[in-house]
C-alpha cells in the first residue's frame, strides 16, 4: 500500500522533472541568439542541466516502476495507464542511449516534450492497481509488453529525429505541400495536448452529463437496467436515441449517428471533437502570436545542425528499434498467444496492427536500403510510422474491441 | 574485344558493373561519384539485371524487384488494416449459427457499410483466396530477391577488394587524396596505417602499395539470414495444411464426465471446475467494483486417458490414465504433441434433478428420494419397497413443436421436461406425471403420488480447446533465425577503408553499408593520427 503511494509520488516527481527539462532544452535551443551570450556556451550549459534533469527524472521513474511492480505484484504494464507510463519510460531510456552515442543536445528538445505528452496522456486513465485476470497471469506479460514498449520507445525517438529533420529542411519561405503536411503533423500533436488538457481539467470539475440509452444491459448483480453513459466533458454530441438523466454544463448540439452502436462510441466521439477543437484553437492561437507557420517558428533553433546527422539518428533509432519491436510485439507475442490460446496467431485486431507496424517499418527499411530513400522521404516515413504506432496503441484499444481490449478503459 | 574484359586483363561475367578484380567501372567513364555504380552488390552481375528475354526471365525479374516486393508489402498492410474495421466473423460477440445470421449481424450492427463489408467478403478477409495469394507472392518474392542478390554478393565478398583501380576509390562516398613528399617512406606509412586500423578492430589485407582494412563483413549477410528466417516461418505456416500436422478441436466436458477428444485416441475427464476470485485482502488497492468481482483463476482438474483400442474399429474403448492435473489459463496440459487449453466455461448448469416421491393421500408422507440425471437418466429405478419410477419421455430443452407435439431444441438440459410413470407393484397402481419448469402435473386430480423437489445438482461445464501444431517448432526456429539476421545486419556494420599509394600520392577511401557518421569519425581520426595530407570529401548522391 505504502509502496504504491510512493510509486505515485515518484512518478509525479519524474513528470515534474521532465517538464522542467523540456523547458530548459527549449531555452538551450532558442536562447542561443539572445543578446550578450556566446551561443555555443549557452547551448552547452542549458543542454547539460536539462540532460541531467532528464536523467534524474528517469531514475525517479525507475523508482516508480520498481515500487509499483513490488507493491502491485506484477509488472506495471497491465492496463492503459501503466502501459502509457511505461512507454514513456522507454522513450526516455531510448533518448538517453541515443544521446550517449551522438551527444546532440537538441534531440532532447523534441524527445522530452514528447515524453511529457505521453506521461500526461497516461494520467488520463484510471490509476488503480488492478489484480490480474487469469489470461494476464503469465510471466510473458512482463516479457512481451516490456519488450514491445521498448521497441516502440526507440521507434518514437526515430520519429522525433525525423520530425526535426523535416522542420530543419523543409523550406519555409514559400507555402508548399510539405509545409502544409508539416503544419498538419504539428496540429495533430497539439490536438493530443488539447485532449490531455481537456480531460484533466474536466475530470477535476465534476460536472458530469449522464445519458440513459434506450437499451438494456445486465448489471453486476444480474439485473437488467438501462444503459447509462457518463460524460466528463461537456456534451457536444449525445448518444443515439438517448435522454439526459443528469444535465451537464451545456446541451448537446446533435446526436451521434445510429450506427455508432457501442456503449461508449458517442462518448469517444465527443472526446475527439473536444480534442480536435482545442488542438485547432491552440494551433490558431500560436499562429496568431507568431504570425508565421509553426515550422518556421521552430526552424531557426535547428539551423546549426547538420541535416544528415538528423537523418542518420532517425535511421539509427529505427534500425535499433525495429528488431526490438519485432522481438517484443511479434515473436514474444506469438509465443505467449500459443501458450494462452493455443494459437500463435489469430488475426485479433491488436495482432494485426502490430503486424501493420512491422510491415510499415519493413517497407521503410527496404525503401531506404534498396531504393535510396534517404532524407526527406525517409523522415516522412518515420513520422507516418509513429502515427501507425499510436493508432495501434490508442485507437485499437479504445475503439476496436478485441482480445486486448482489457487493456483499455 | 569483349566489353566485359577489363583493362587489367580480368574477364568478367556479362552484367558486371565493377571489375571483379581491380574495381574499375566497366561501362562508364566515371567523372563524378553520382555516375559511379551502386556499391550495394559490389557491382557484380545479377541475373535479373542481365537477362530479360525469355518469359522465365521476366517472371524472375519481376519477383527479384524490391520495388514490387515493397508494393506487395504495402497492399498486404492496407488489406490487413481493412480487416480490422469491423470484427472478423470469428470474433463476432453474439452467436451466429447460420450464414444468414452473419449477414444480419453486419447489416444490423454497422448499417450499410457493414453490408458492403460482408458482401465483399471482408468478414473472412485473412483466409480469403486473394489475401493468401498475396502472402504467397510475398514469399516468392522473398526467395527470388534473396537468390538474385546473395549469389553475386557471396562471390564479391569472398574475395577482398585489395589494390583497386583509382577510379574505384574515387567512386566511394568518402574519398581523399594528397601529395606525399618525394622522400616519404610509403611502405612505412602503410604499415602505420595498418597498425592504427588493426587497433580499431579492423582486419588488414596488405599488398605492396595498398592496404584494405575491413570490419564486420558478416553483417552483410544479415538481410539474407533474416529472409531465410522468414522463409522458414512461412514454410512452417504452410506445413499446417499437411494432414496430421494441425488439429484444432473444442470439447465441452462437465464435471464427472469423460469425453472422447475427436480425431485423437485420447479421452478427457473433468473431475472439478472452479473459478476463483481475488479477495479484497489480496488486492493491492481498494477498488470500486459495484458488486462485481475480478476473476483470478479458471481451472479444470482433468484426467487424460489413452484409449488402447483406438486402432481397432468397433472394439470397446480401454482407457488408461496418462496424465492427471489442473488445466489453467496460460498453463495448458501437454501430452506429446497435444496441448489442451482451458478456454471457456458454463458454470452452474443443471446436472440432475432431485425429487422426493410423496404419498398425497397420506399427508404427503415421503416414500423415497431419487435423482434424475439430466445427461444420463436411468430408465427405471426403485424408489421404495415395491415402488418403481419409470421414465416415459424426456426432453432436455423443451419446446412445443410447430406440429403441436413436444420437442427439444438442443441436447443441453436448459429447460428439461420429464414424463414419469410411478408403478406400485404391490398395490397394482400406476400413475403418470410430468415435471416441467419447477412444477409437477399429475394425470388425475386426486392422484396418489406426487413429487417434491430438493436442490438440483449443478455442474460446471469446461470448454477445452485441444490443439496439435507440429509446425510450431519450425515457426519459432524461423523467428529465431530472423532475429539473428536483423541483429547481424542492424547492430553491426560492414566498414572498409582503403589506403593506397600511387606515384607520389596517397589515396584514401572508405565505404560502409550504414552509419556513415561513425565511419567518418573513424576516417578523420586516422587522417589525424597519421598526419596524412588528405582532406576527406563526403559526397552525397543527389
Amino acid at each position: 500500500m505504502q509502496l504504491i503511494q510512493l510509486s505515485d509520488w515518484l512518478l509525479d516527481i519524474a513528470f515534474l522533472l521532465y517538464v522542467i527539462s523540456s523547458v530548459l532544452f527549449v531555452v538551450a535551443m532558442t536562447g542561443k541568439n539572445w543578446a550578450g551570450r556566446d551561443p555555443k556556451q549557452h547551448e552547452e550549459r542549458y543542454g547539460r542541466i536539462a540532460y541531467w534533469l532528464a536523467v534524474i527524472g528517469f531514475l525517479a521513474q525507475t523508482g516508480y516502476v520498481i515500487a509499483r511492480w513490488i507493491g502491485g505484484g506484477h509488472s506495471p504494464t497491465s492496463n492503459m495507464f501503466e502501459f502509457m507510463a511505461f512507454l514513456d519510460y522507454c522513450i526516455i531510456l531510448a533518448y538517453l542511449i541515443i544521446y550517449r552515442i551522438y551527444k546532440l543536445t537538441v534531440i532532447g528538445a523534441f524527445v522530452l516534450p514528447l515524453g511529457v505528452i505521453m506521461l500526461a496522456y497516461s494520467y488520463v486513465f484510471p490509476k488503480e492497481v488492478t489484480p490480474l485476470i487469469p489470461s494476464l497471469r503469465s510471466y510473458w506479460l512482463h516479457i512481451h509488453v516490456t519488450t514491445a514498449a521498448l521497441g516502440e520507445g526507440i521507434l518514437a525517438v526515430g520519429f522525433a529525429a525525423g520530425l526535426m529533420y523535416l522542420i530543419r529542411t523543409v523550406p519555409q519561405h514559400i507555402s508548399t505541400r510539405s509545409t502544409k503536411w508539416l503544419e498538419g503533423v504539428l496540429a495533430v500533436v497539439l490536438m493530443l495536448v488539447g485532449f490531455i488538457l481537456m480531460e484533466s481539467t474536466f475530470s477535476r470539475m465534476d460536472q458530469k452529463t449522464v445519458f440513459e440509452m434506450n437499451k438494456e444491459q445486465m448489471n453486476a448483480i444480474g439485473q437488467m437496467e438501462k444503459v447509462r453513459v457518463e460524460y466528463t466533458m461537456p456534451a457536444i454530441v449525445a448518444p443515439a436515441d438517448s435522454k439526459i438523466v443528469q444535465a451537464g454544463p451545456m446541451n448537446p448540439w446533435f446526436e451521434a449517428p445510429t450506427w455508432m452502436e457501442g456503449k461508449d462510441a458517442a462518448r469517444k466521439m465527443n472526446t475527439m471533437l473536444w480534442s480536435v477543437l482545442t488542438g485547432v484553437i491552440l494551433y490558431g492561437g500560436l499562429r496568431l502570436i507568431f504570425r508565421k507557420r509553426l515550422g518556421a517558428v521552430i526552424q531557426p533553433s535547428l539551423e546549426g545542425i547538420e541535416p544528415d546527422l538528423l537523418d542518420e539518428i532517425s535511421y539509427r533509432a529505427i534500425s535499433i528499434g525495429y528488431p526490438v519491436f519485432t522481438l517484443g510485439a511479434l515473436i514474444f507475442a506469438m509465443i505467449w498467444a500459443e501458450e494462452a490460446w493455443g494459437r500463435f496467431w489469430g488475426w485479433d485486431p491488436k495482432e494485426v496492427w502490430a503486424l501493420i507496424v512491422w510491415l510499415f517499418y519493413s517497407a521503410y527499411l527496404h525503401l531506404r536500403l534498396s531504393r535510396g530513400w534517404i532524407g526527406a522521404k525517409s523522415a516522412w516515413m518515420s513520422v507516418i510510422g509513429f502515427v501507425i504506432i499510436l493508432i495501434t496503441l490508442v485507437v485499437v484499444n479504445l475503439v476496436i474491441a478485441g482480445l486486448h481490449s482489457y487493456a483499455g478503459v | 574485344m569483349d566489353q566485359r574484359k577489363c583493362e587489367c586483363g580480368h574477364t568478367n561475367p556479362v552484367g558486371t558493373l565493377l571489375c571483379e578484380s581491380c574495381g574499375k567501372p566497366l561501362d562508364v567513364e566515371v567523372f563524378e561519384q553520382t555516375q559511379f555504380p551502386d556499391m550495394r552488390y559490389e557491382g557484380m552481375a545479377r541475373r535479373s539485371q542481365t537477362y530479360s528475354k525469355k518469359w522465365i526471365d521476366r517472371i524472375w525479374n519481376a519477383f527479384s524487384s524490391v520495388k514490387i516486393a515493397i508494393g506487395i508489402i504495402i497492399v498486404i498492410l492496407v488489406a490487413s488494416a481493412v480487416g480490422t474495421v469491423f470484427p472478423q466473423q470469428q470474433y463476432i460477440p453474439v452467436p451466429v449459427p447460420t450464414e444468414a445470421d452473419v449477414a444480419r449481424f453486419y447489416t444490423e450492427t454497422y448499417g450499410t457499410l457493414g453490408t458492403v463489408y460482408y458482401e465483399l467478403g471482408f468478414h473472412n478477409l485473412y483466409s480469403s483466396w486473394w489475401f493468401v495469394t498475396l502472402l504467397v507472392l510475398l514469399g516468392t518474392s522473398l526467395v527470388i530477391c534473396s537468390l538474385d542478390r546473395v549469389v553475386p554478393l557471396y562471390k564479391a565478398l569472398s574475395k577482398p577488394r585489395l589494390n583497386q583501380h583509382k577510379s574505384f576509390l574515387k567512386g566511394q562516398k568518402l574519398f581523399g587524396e594528397g601529395e606525399l613528399a618525394p622522400e616519404a617512406d610509403q611502405a612505412e606509412l602503410l604499415d602505420r596505417a595498418a597498425v592504427a586500423l588493426k587497433k580499431k578492430g579492423y582486419r588488414i589485407f596488405r599488398a605492396e602499395r595498398a592496404i584494405m582494412a575491413e570490419k564486420g563483413r558478416f553483417s552483410r549477410w544479415g538481410p539474407y539470414v533474416n529472409h531465410i528466417g522468414l522463409i522458414l516461418f512461412l514454410i512452417g505456416v504452410l506445413m499446417r495444411n499437411i494432414p496430421g500436422f494441425y488439429l484444432d478441436e473444442y470439447v465441452w466436458v462437465r464435471e464427472g464426465q469423460t469425453v472422447a477428444i475427436p480425431s485423437t485416441p485420447y479421452y478427457i475427464k473433468s473431475e472439478n471446475y472452479e473459478t476463483t476470485y481475488w479477495s479484497e485482502e489480496e488486492m493491492p488497492e481498494k477498488l470500486e467494483l459495484n458488486g462485481g468481482a475480478i476473476p483470478k483463476n479458471f481451472q479444470t482438474d482433468a484426467v487424460l486417458y489413452l484409449n488402447k483400442n483406438a486402432d481397432v474399429p468397433g472394439k470397446k474403448p480401454e482407457l488408461v490414465e496418462v496424465q492427471k492435473g489442473p488445466i489453467v489459463v496460460n498453463h495448458p496440459m501437454i501430452e506429446g504433441d497435444i496441448a489442451i487449453y482451458q478456454s471457456g466455461v458454463q458454470e452452474m448448469q443443471l446436472g440432475a434433478l432431485n425429487f422426493v416421491l410423496v404419498d398425497a393421500k397420506n399427508g404427503n408422507k415421503e416414500l423415497g428420494a431419487f435423482k434424475f440425471d439430466l445427461y444420463n437418466p436411468e430408465a427405471e429405478q426403485e424408489v421404495a419397497a415395491g415402488i418403481k419410477v419409470r421414465v416415459l419421455d424426456y426432453f432436455p430443452d423443451f419446446i412445443m413443436g410447430s406440429d403441436g407435439k413436444p420437442a427439444t431444441k438442443t441436447n443441453l438440459p436448459k429447460n428439461p421436461m420429464v414424463a414419469l410413470e410411478i408403478v406400485d407393484g404391490t398395490a397394482q397402481v400406476s400413475e403418470k406425471l410430468v415435471y416441467l419448469q419447477g412444477s409437477v402435473l399429475t394425470q388425475k386430480e386426486d392422484a396418489r403420488f406426487n413429487l417434491t423437489f430438493q436442490k438440483p445438482d449443478l455442474v460446471d461445464i469446461s470448454g477445452l480447446n485441444v490443439r496439435i501444431d507440429k509446425a510450431v517448432p519450425l515457426i519459432y526456429f524461423g523467428s529465431f533465425i530472423f532475429m539473428i539476421g536483423v541483429v547481424m545486419g542492424f547492430f553491426w556494420q560492414h566498414r572498409r577503408i582503403w589506403v593506397q599509394t600511387q606515384d607520389e600520392t596517397v589515396l584514401l577511401a572508405a565505404h560502409t553499408n550504414k552509419n556513415w557518421f561513425g565511419l567518418r569519425r573513424e576516417v578523420d581520426g586516422l587522417v589525424d593520427q597519421l598526419q596524412l595530407p588528405v582532406t576527406i570529401e563526403e559526397k552525397t548522391k543527389a
